[in-house]
C-alpha cells in the first residue's frame, strides 16, 4: 500500500516536473487563495488584538449606561439612528451620590457633538465632548498642562474648555494654549488645560476632541438629555452586583416599578460585554473576508480541474499504455488524483509561506506607523489552509482522474 | 486421448463497431493456441487482425462468442481483473514502440512491475531482461537518445519483465529498417525457443515466416490456418483448414 502511494507520488512528481511552468501557473490560484486566507486571518487577528487591547487600556472595570431599552447581548437602541432622550444629568448625579451602590468609584456623563473651533485666524473642525468633572478619574485620562474643570464649573455653565492633544497642536502649534480664549460655534471659551496624547482607542480619537462641562455643552447643543453614562467600578468581580444596583437605582430615579427589566428606558452594559460584542463583530468581519479569499481558492480549484482535464487528454496514449501493461482503473485514478493533490498541497505550502511573510511585513509596517500591532499567525489558519488545499485537490482532481481511470485502453492507445 | 490445455481458445468470436450503422470487424472466429506456439496473424488492412489481437490481448472485449485464456472464460471478468491478467500473463510489443519519453530505458522496462503484485527488485529485474536483449549499456538513456531498433528491443524487454505467458507483437518491424527488423525477429524466435508463446500480427511475409503457424484473415474471418514446417531450411506447409 505504502509502496503504491510512493510510486504514484514519484510518477506524479515526474509528470508535473516535465511541465514545470504549467504546473506553477496552475498552482498560482491556490498560492494566491491560501496566501490571502493566511494574510486575512493574521491581519484580522492582529487588528482584533489591537482594538481589544486598546479597549482594555481604557479599563475593563467600566459600566456603561445608554439611553433606551435593549436586549442583553444585542445592539443598543441608540444605534438605530434615533436620538433617545431618557437619560438626564440628574441620573449622573444620582448614581454618583447613591450610597446603595458601594462598588462605584466614580461616574461620568457624556454628550457628543461636532463643532468648529477658532483661535485668532486659525480654525479647526473637531469633536466636542460635554462631560462631567469626573471624566479623568473614570477614563484614566491625564493632564499634560493646566487642569480639568471642577464640579462647580460643571454645574455653573462655565465657559471653559480642555483640549485634546491634536486640537492644541492644530490651533496653537508650539505656543501655549492654557489661558487663551477660543471660539466654539460663536461662544467664547477659556482654555484651562490640555490632555496628554492618548491616540485612537476603539475607533475614537481621544486627541481630536475638546472637552467642555456637560451642562455648558448641552446648552450649546440645545439639548437636556445625556448620551452616555460611564461608571467606574472598584473591581471586575463586582460587575454583576454593580450592574444590578445601577438598574435598581435608575428605575427608582425614572419611577419604573417593573423590576423585570422589560420596562427599562435605559440599558446597562459592562465593558466586558462591549468587548464580547466587539469580538463578535471583528470575528464576523474576519470570517467574511476569509470566505471572500476562499472564493479565490474555488477559482484556483476550477483552474486545476481544467489543467488536469487537459493533462488527461494530452496523456491519453500514456494512459492507454499503462493500462495495456496492467494498470487498473484505480491505479490511473490514483495517479491523477495524486497529481492534483500534489499541485494543491505544494501551492498551499507556498501560499502559507507567502502569507506568513506578507503578514509579518504588515505587522512590521504597522509597528513602524506606531501601532502596537502583534504579528499573529494562528496555527488553526495553517491547518485550515492545508486541509482546504488537500480538499480542493481531491474535489477538483476527482473528475479528471476518474475520466482518466475509465478510459478504454485500446481507444486510449490509438488516440492521436 | 488426453486433452491438451490450450493457452488461448476462441469460439465464434464476433466484434461489431458503431451504434447506428454497425461494422462487423470479426465474424465467428474460432481457433486455439497452445503454449509455446509462434503464431502469425496475417491479412490486408481492415481484415480484422488488429481487432483480433486486441481482444486476445484483453485490451478489448468481444461483442459475442467465447474466449478462454488458460482455460478461464474471460468474458465474465471485470476491467480490473483483465488488467491484472494483462500485467501477469501478457506482454505487448507495438509498431510505434509506445515508450514513455520522459523515463529512462530502465524505468520504461520496469513500468509493468509498478502494477505487479510482486514489486520487489524492480530495477534488478528490468536490468536482467535488458541484458538479455543486449541493451545493458543503455540503462540510463532516455528513449529519444536511442535508435528505432533499440527502442523496439526496450519494448521487448518490457514485455518480458513480468515473465509473460504470451507476447503479442503488433507489426513489430513496421517502423524499422530491414536490418533492425531482422534483429527483432531473431529475438522473437529466440524467445519462442525459450518457451514463450508469441502471437505476431503482420502483413510482411518475411516476418510471418518466422512463425510455426500462419493464420490468414480477410473481412473479419479466418481464411486459412497453416502450420509452417521449418526443417532443413525448407518450408513445408501443412494445411489445417
Amino acid at each position: 500500500m505504502f509502496q503504491a502511494i510512493l510510486q504514484s507520488f514519484t510518477t506524479s512528481i515526474n509528470a508535473l516536473w516535465s511541465n514545470k511552468v504549467r504546473s506553477f501557473l496552475t498552482m498560482l490560484g491556490i498560492i494566491i487563495g491560501v496566501g490571502s486566507v493566511i494574510v486575512i486571518m493574521s491581519i484580522g487577528a492582529g487588528a482584533q488584538n489591537l482594538i481589544l487591547s486598546q479597549i482594555e487600556s481604557l479599563g475593563t472595570n467600566l459600566i456603561a449606561v445608554i439611553p433606551g431599552h435593549s436586549e442583553e447581548e444585542g445592539f443598543a437602541s441608540v444605534m438605530s439612528g434615533f436620538a433617545v432622550t431618557t437619560l438626564k444629568y440628574d441620573d449622573v448625579q444620582s448614581l454618583r451620590d447613591n450610597r446603595d451602590i458601594p462598588n462605584i468609584i466614580e461616574v461620568a456623563g457624556y454628550n457628543k457633538g461636532f463643532g468648529s473651533v477658532k483661535w485668532r485666524s486659525e480654525s479647526y473642525n473637531t469633536s466636542l465632548t460635554g462631560t462631567t468633572a469626573s471624566y479623568l478619574e473614570v477614563e484614566s485620562g491625564k493632564i499634560e498642562k493646566g487642569r480639568f474643570f471642577t464640579k462647580e464649573e460643571e454645574k455653573n455653565l462655565a465657559r471653559v474648555a480642555v483640549l485634546g492633544n491634536d486640537v492644541k497642536d492644530e490651533l496653537f502649534g508650539q505656543s501655549d494654549a492654557v489661558g487663551q480664549r477660543i471660539k466654539i460655534s460663536n461662544y467664547t471659551f477659556e482654555v484651562i488645560g490640555v490632555l496628554k496624547e492618548r491616540g485612537v482607542v476603539a475607533f475614537e480619537d481621544y486627541d481630536d476632541q475638546i472637552f467642555l462641562p456637560i451642562k455648558t455643552a448641552q446648552r450649546m447643543m440645545g439639548i437636556n438629555h445625556i448620551g452616555l453614562i460611564r461608571a467606574k467600578i472598584d473591581s471586575e468581580e463586582n460587575f454583576e452586583k454593580a450592574i444590578a444596583d445601577i438598574k435598581i437605582a435608575l428605575r427608582g430615579q425614572h419611577n419604573i416599578k417593573d423590576q423585570s427589566g422589560q420596562s427599562d428606558d435605559f440599558s446597562v452594559r459592562s465593558s466586558a460585554q462591549a468587548l464580547g460584542l466587539l469580538t463578535m463583530i471583528t470575528d464576523a468581519l474576519k470570517y467574511f473576508l476569509t470566505a471572500m479569499a476562499a472564493l479565490s481558492l474555488l477559482v484556483g480549484g476550477i483552474g486545476i480541474m481544467n489543467i488536469m482535464l487537459i493533462s488527461v487528454t494530452e496523456r491519453t496514449r500514456e494512459i492507454g499504455l499503462r493500462k495495456a501493461l496492467g494498470a487498473n482503473n484505480f491505479h490511473i485514478l490514483g495517479q491523477f488524483l495524486m497529481e492534483a493533490v500534489f499541485i494543491t498541497v505544494l501551492g498551499g505550502l507556498i501560499g502559507i509561506a507567502g502569507g506568513i511573510l506578507i503578514s509579518f511585513l504588515v505587522s512590521v509596517g504597522a509597528q513602524i506607523l506606531g501601532y502596537d500591532w502583534a504579528f499573529l499567525i494562528l496555527p488553526s489558519s495553517i491547518l485550515f489552509a492545508l486541509i482546504v488545499s488537500i480538499g480542493i485537490g481531491l474535489f477538483f482532481g476527482f473528475y479528471p482522474a476518474r475520466k482518466a481511470g475509465k478510459l478504454n485502453p485500446i481507444k486510449a492507445l490509438r488516440y492521436e | 486421448m488426453a486433452k491438451t490445455t490450450n493457452l488461448i481458445e476462441v469460439k465464434n468470436l464476433r466484434r461489431t463497431f458503431g451504434d447506428g450503422v454497425q461494422t462487423q470487424a470479426l465474424r465467428d472466429v474460432s481457433f486455439s493456441v497452445k503454449p509455446g506456439e509462434f503464431v502469425a496473424i496475417m491479412g490486408p488492412s481492415g481484415s480484422g487482425k488488429s481487432t483480433l489481437m486486441h481482444i486476445l490481448g484483453l485490451l478489448d472485449r468481444a461483442s459475442g462468442g467465447e474466449y478462454k485464456f488458460e482455460g478461464k472464460n474471460v468474458n465474465s471478468l471485470g476491467d480490473n481483473e483483465l488488467a491484472l491478467l494483462r500485467n501477469e500473463k501478457i506482454g505487448f510489443i507495438f509498431q510505434s514502440f509506445n515508450l514513455l519519453q520522459r523515463a529512462t530505458v530502465l524505468k520504461n522496462v520496469a513500468l509493468p512491475l509498478i502494477y505487479s503484485k510482486n514489486k520487489s527488485n524492480r530495477d534488478a529485474r528490468a536490468k536482467k531482461v535488458l541484458e538479455s536483449v543486449g541493451l545493458s549499456h543503455r540503462l540510463n538513456y532516455f528513449t529519444n537518445q536511442i535508435s528505432g531498433g533499440e527502442r523496439q528491443r526496450v519494448a521487448i524487454a518490457r514485455a518480458l519483465v513480468n515473465n509473460a505467458s504470451v507476447i503479442f507483437a503488433d507489426e513489430p518491424t513496421g517502423n524499422l529498417d530491414s536490418k533492425s527488423g531482422l534483429q527483432i525477429m531473431k529475438i522473437l524466435n529466440r524467445l519462442n525457443t525459450e518457451g514463450h508463446t508469441i502471437i505476431l500480427v503482420t502483413h510482411e511475409t518475411y516476418t510471418a515466416e518466422c512463425a510455426q503457424r500462419i493464420i490468414q484473415m480477410k473481412d473479419g474471418e479466418i481464411i486459412s490456418d497453416e502450420k509452417v514446417e521449418k526443417r532443413r531450411g525448407i518450408h513445408s506447409k501443412d494445411v489445417i483448414k
